[in-house]
């Protein structure tokens, strides 16, 4: 082959790889640029400040206040819940167990598959066992399901954090006497930055979850007060108002649609900021 | 000293208390899915479930296979979509782009992983549907309405863009520079090293993203429950409706009390689902722990 002929090759082998790189960062630009085009007009204060009224889903007057109240409890609520139990889980995985031990073997290929496992399987699991029990679908069903999707994020995050930490720091601690919770003290005060990013991780996953809430929460048009009582959240909100005929309860979807990814920019904009904190913190 | 130690025992001991409870939960899922699917699995044999293409839950007809290749086209499109993309802008960013490059195309990667499946459904809705219906159809000279397999298919591919992305990003950083250095020393151009070495060296880790985008894109419900049309019929075109196995459970589910067996045909759905991620998961696992032991 000619010098000139692989030359014009690698050309436009790179072009293609640099459109490859143009088309993932522009399809981000696409779906956020379509959901501001369509949402912008119809986002009002009334929006953001009202619930539901009457004739709501005929395009009658009212918010989204309540779903935007539900998701946020539920997402709050599960977070804590899962950062309080998985940074123990994930600490006493890193500094108790021998790297060799079958339990810590055991939990790490566990957290990674429920890593992986969709949402609507544990939504599915989570009704089936509620209707045993006899409780109906209500913010706290939804709370326990999205805490148990949740959970595997944070023990993954804070383990490979957990990781990064140098081995020096944890044997000089132990050298010095210190037991082996004083010494998970001060990787947990390494890891600090890295901590909030496990915890927003979660907090962005569980906003946005519409599968495992589907069949657990519920769906109301009230405000949610009590944790016994079904919720709505804001995505099944945008599902719901999607799925009607009329343009005006649609024209909601959107602007549902650019709320709930105003959350997730902030989550994810904090996120950044606190991982360029963990990098600065770490040299 | 005694306090310090009592603490330590005591930390120690909570913890382990919620570990065991953590797995013990999970496990009782898995149990909880098998006893549930078991009554479906006493009634009919397992290869007429799955090979059977009537879905009739009223005749008590439960086969899965409208499902299952519905699942298999939407999942098979985005591969074909997703994977050459991906593949190729890994290799850009790590081999051709600087690290300003890197900073600010990854942050994004990022913020498209963090974007909620719903999103994706407004947007399939919005724009892949009636692109689908009035521009891509027409070509082929088919009346479509949008609401396809095909539209499902770009929708999961833009979905499985991050996982597969940031996976590649980090096994072709693992290949030696060495390699790279005696390949294009000999008078290779990037190109040439690019195919004849680099992506030999990583195929096995490649493989194992793609196999992690596959187990996210069989087990995504929402988006594509709202794009794929939901006709539970086997697709024979790209642009016919499809009905994925996830989508089967969420339309469903509350609904199917009177009939008896259909909750448990739903339940066989879901630890079906569970089944076959967790196969993905290990064998992608079992690969890139080979490749973390080989280096």
């Amino acid at each position: 082959m000619s010098t000139a002929k692989r030359l014009r090759k690698e050309k436009i082998a790179k072009w293609i790889m640099r459109l490859s790189v143009l088309v993932i960062s522009s399809s981000l630009l696409l779906i956020i640029g379509t959901v501001l085009c369509k949402g912008l007009p119809y986002l009002s204060w009334e929006m953001i400040s009202q619930s539901p009224k009457g004739g709501f889903y005929i395009g009658k007057e009212g918010g989204v206040l309540n779903a935007i109240a539900g998701s946020l409890y539920l997402a709050t609520a599960s977070t804590i819940l899962a950062t309080c139990i998985g940074v123990p889980i994930a600490i006493y995985l890193h500094v108790y167990t021998r790297p060799t031990s079958l339990l810590k073997r055991f939990s790490k290929f566990l957290f990674d598959v429920l890593f992986g496992m969709p949402s609507i399987v544990y939504g599915a699991i989570a009704f089936s066992i509620m209707i045993w029990l006899g409780i109906r679908a209500s913010l706290l069903g939804g709370i326990i399901t999205v805490t148990l999707l949740t959970l595997p994020i944070v023990v993954r995050t804070i383990s490979e954090l957990l990781h990064t930490v140098p081995s020096d720091l944890q044997q000089i601690t132990t050298s010095l006497g210190a037991t082996k919770l004083e010494v998970a003290k001060i990787l947990v005060l390494y890891i600090k930055p890295g901590l909030f990013t496990a915890t927003l991780l979660a907090f962005g996953r569980a906003v946005g979850d519409v599968a495992g809430v589907l069949l657990t929460t519920g769906f109301t048009d009230n405000m949610p007060l009590y944790i016994d009582e079904p919720a709505a959240t804001l995505p099944l909100a945008i599902f719901f108002q999607l799925t009607s005929p009329i343009p005006e309860v649609q024209g909601r979807a959107y602007a549902s649609g650019l709320l709930l990814t105003l959350i997730i920019l902030i989550v994810v904009i904090c996120t950044n900021l606190l991982a360029s904190k963990q990098k600065k913190h770490k040299l | 000293m005694k306090f310090r130690k009592f603490k330590d025992n005591l930390f120690k001991s909570h913890s382990i208390l919620l570990l065991c409870l953590a797995i013990i939960v999970f496990i009782a899922l898995f149990v909880g899915l098998l006893v549930k699917s078991l009554p479906l699995l006493q009634a009919e044999k397992l290869s007429d479930l799955l090979l059977g293409s009537i879905w009739s839950p009223q005749k008590e007809a439960f086969g899965f296979l409208p499902f299952i290749t519905g699942t298999l086209w939407v999942t098979g499109i985005a591969l074909v979509i997703a994977v050459p993309i991906c593949i190729m802008a890994a290799i850009y960013l790590v081999e051709y782009g600087g690290n300003s490059l890197r900073k600010l195309v990854l942050p994004l990667i990022n913020v498209l992983a963090a974007i909620p499946p719903v999103l994706y459904g407004v947007w399939g809705v919005l724009m892949v549907v009636p692109a689908v219906g009035h521009f891509i159809a027409p070509v082929f000279s088919v009346n479509s309405t949008g609401y396809s397999v095909l539209s499902g298919g770009i929708v999961l591919a833009v979905m499985i863009f991050p996982i597969m992305i940031s996976v590649m990003v980090e096994v072709l950083k693992t290949v030696p520079q060495d390699l790279k250095a005696a390949s294009l020393s000999l008078g290779a151009t990037k190109w040439e090293t690019i195919t004849k070495v680099i992506l030999v060296k990583a195929r096995t880790g490649l493989l194992a993203a793609i196999i992690l985008g596959v187990s996210r894109a069989f087990g995504e419900t929402v988006a594509v429950l709202m794009v794929c049309g939901n006709v539970p019929g086997i697709p024979k075109s790209l642009f016919d409706a499809g009905y994925p196995l996830p989508a089967l459970i969420a339309n469903n589910f509350g609904e199917m009390m009177s009939i008896p067996l259909y909750d448990s045909a739903l339940m066989f759905a879901a630890l079906w689902l569970f089944i076959m991620i967790l196969a993905f998961n290990i064998v992608s696992r079992m690969i890139l722990k080979q490749m973390e032991e080989r280096l």
